[in-house]
């Protein structure tokens, strides 16, 4: 068993509202089988954030639970700190949003997040509900991403930040591309338990922490593997 | 009847002749399309119809069609005929189509959709509004949870002779309630919490110690309670601890009916006559039925989002009774299937599962995660034939349900 791989899922009890879980079950489950050491922990939103963690995951909310969230974490700073010394950030809708340097509050107004991620964040006018489909930034190598989408978010990317993705079906950031990433901090519009349909993103997340890593038995991967050429097959164009 | 509009009455008759053809052709329980039509026909029917009867509204995110069914019984005490969307038809149509379909009936016991309480509480000036919980279900498409609330708070305060009977132990529900001047707070269990660690007026963090429940920061608290389910006895109001002995099984189905008693209550209904009529409720729409299917006997349970899923593995008959699970995504059930993740299958570990339904490859994935064992299947037929004899539970979601439904109507 190589050193024990530290998860932690910052603030389930705010940022939790579409299934954000299987994230970190799709990360202890894929470390697990490669006999890497997990430990999960859970970091609620009265609870100072460890700065030692080697992937921070933060996933969706509503609006208010958002707003809070990043309040705490700003004063907690924490997160910061651990991004800052290069641990991987993984945040989903809500989440991601909040990574960024404003985003649309309560009532839509600019609302101050976390400035990890050089993105910002408005309300737009209309709900992106659905499936969505991209291509993700081939340096990643990491086939397309699937997942579904809800949110009514559109976020523009400063200098500092990437795009993850290029969108094929879907809306995503709401200018063609869909979620940003920088250095070890990568978010998406994709909500919810978006490994669980990536596995390859799981595997990108996991390497930069343990370095290279074999691929999992095929039988292991069969049925995620399913799962995606399902969910793109009844997208397909 | 006769006191309606030319122009109602013609809206009713003409929807009442479609919900019969609606019925002939096989198409459903023509529930809804008589109310589809005659609303067209005159969209202030709802508030016609349901003039001079008392209304009782019944929502919430899970319980609504198992709640409308035992308040209905409760009241049955009463002797009064009761007009009811028994089969879960709750938006305006199916609401106005029980109406339309009971005309003599002076009592009114509605199901109807957590979105629609604000226009459906002005239209029928409910007597009594119920609240049972709220929690995420289909966010795809419903509004988050804590707008929902804020809405019926709006409506609750535009309705203030409207008595309300409210969960206290559901914080969203409480603060729903909070400002209504005649509210009958009842301690109907919350088991689902992942939707209420935050204070719903202020977001702090809320403490918790056994059933209570208070805001760290600000002052709001659990209210005192009236009723009270109390493991598988109610306590009414004077302290009386009676069994509930209820047909239906589970939990949330008991929490239900203390709901029941508390209605019953505002109504003048004595609990030991209330408490009859639930009894004999054995099963709701379909729902907890037992379904022979060439020699295997087959229990039906529906469950449409994590708090619900929560609830029925609670029911589940201990192993070795095997289970299929069935979830779809169809437009009814939420075309999003993250909610999955928000389910707890571990203990489903050690038993045999069945794992079918239009999104079974979904539902795999997930309970290889939780190191649930299970065989995925086409159909219901295909588990029958392979557990032989003896049992079976089946949960399902919405449609997936309906579909099982169908396939077993079939057989019988």
């Amino acid at each position: 068993m190589t050193s024990s791989l530290r998860l932690v899922w910052v603030y389930p009890d705010l940022l939790s509202t579409y299934g954000d879980r299987g994230n970190l079950l799709v990360l202890e489950r894929r470390a697990r089988l490669r006999d890497i050491g997990v430990e999960s922990v859970f970091v609620n939103s009265d609870q100072p954030v460890p700065r030692d963690g080697d992937i921070y995951l933060l996933g969706g909310g509503e609006d208010l639970p958002q707003v809070l969230a990043a309040r705490r974490l700003r004063a907690d700073g924490g997160l910061a700190a651990a991004a800052d010394r290069g641990a991987v950030v993984f945040a989903v809708c809500a989440g991601y949003q909040l990574l960024g340097h404003e985003f649309g509050g309560a009532d839509g107004e600019p609302t101050a997040g976390l400035g990890i991620l050089d993105i910002r964040s408005g309300r737009g006018d209309r709900r992106a509900v659905g499936e969505i489909v991209a291509d993700i930034d081939p340096g990643l190598g990491v086939p397309a991403l699937t997942g579904f989408e809800n949110h009514q978010g559109v976020t523009r990317r400063g200098p500092d930040a990437a795009p993850l993705a290029q969108v094929s079906v879907g809306i995503g950031n709401g200018d063609g591309t869909e979620g940003a990433y920088a250095g070890r901090v990568l978010g998406t519009y994709s909500h919810g338990p978006a490994l669980v349909r990536n596995p390859g993103l799981a595997d990108l997340l996991l390497g930069w922490v343990v370095g290279p890593m074999r691929p999992l038995p095929a039988e292991r991967d069969e049925l995620a593997l399913t799962l995606r050429r399902e969910r793109l097959a009844a997208v397909a164009p | 009847m006769n006191k309606l509009p030319l122009r109602a009455r013609l809206a009713t008759s003409v929807g009442g002749a479609a919900s019969k053809v609606s019925r002939l052709a096989g198409r459903g329980d023509g529930s809804v399309i008589g109310g589809i039509i005659g609303l067209r026909l005159e969209p202030g029917l709802l508030a016609m119809l349901a003039q001079d009867r008392e209304v009782v509204l019944v929502t919430g995110t899970n319980g609504k069609t198992t709640t409308t069914r035992l308040v209905t019984a409760a009241l049955a005490p009463l002797g009064e005929q009761i007009a009811s969307n028994a089969f879960g038809a709750n938006m305006e149509a199916g609401m106005a189509s029980a109406l339309g379909q009971a005309p003599d009936a002076t009592i009114a016991v509605l199901e109807c959709d957590e979105k629609y309480i604000p226009s459906v509480l002005k239209a029928t000036h409910a007597r009594v509004l119920v609240l049972l919980n709220l929690s995420r279900d289909q966010m795809d498409r419903a509004a988050e949870i804590w707008l929902l609330a804020r809405r019926w708070r709006e409506a609750i305060a535009a309705a203030p002779d409207c008595h309300v009977v409210a969960n206290a132990d559901d914080p969203l529900i409480a603060w729903a309630a909070a400002e209504a001047p005649d509210v009958t707070w009842v301690a109907a269990g919350q088991r689902w919490h992942d939707d209420s660690w935050c204070c719903p007026r202020c977001g702090s963090h809320l403490r918790r110690a056994g059933e209570d429940w208070k805001c760290g920061e600000c002052s709001f608290t659990r209210p005192p309670v009236r009723w009270a389910l109390s493991g598988d006895d109610v306590i009414d109001p004077a302290g009386r601890v009676r069994p509930l002995d209820l047909a239906l099984p589970g939990r949330a189905n008991r929490s239900n009916a203390v709901v029941a008693l508390a209605v019953a209550e505002v109504f003048g209904v004595d609990v030991v006559h209330a408490l009859r009529g639930l009894r004999d409720v054995a099963s709701v729409a379909g729902r907890y039925t037992t379904v022979e299917r060439r020699g295997v006997a087959i229990r039906l349970l529906l469950a449409k989002n994590p708090a619900g899923w929560l609830e029925a593995l609670d029911v589940l008959r201990p192993p070795p009774e095997p289970v299929l699970l069935a979830v779809n995504a169809q437009v009814p059930d939420g075309r999003d299937t993250s909610w999955l993740w928000d389910v707890d299958y571990r203990r489903l570990r050690g038993r045999q599962v069945f794992v079918g339904g239009e999104r079974r490859t979904d539902l795999a994935v997930r309970l290889e995660a939780d190191d649930v064992t299970f065989e995925v299947v086409a159909g219901i037929d295909e588990v029958v034939d392979r557990v032989g004899r003896g049992s079976l539970e089946v949960i399902g979601n919405y449609t997936a349900f309906q579909q099982i439904r169908t396939v077993l109507g079939r057989a019988a």
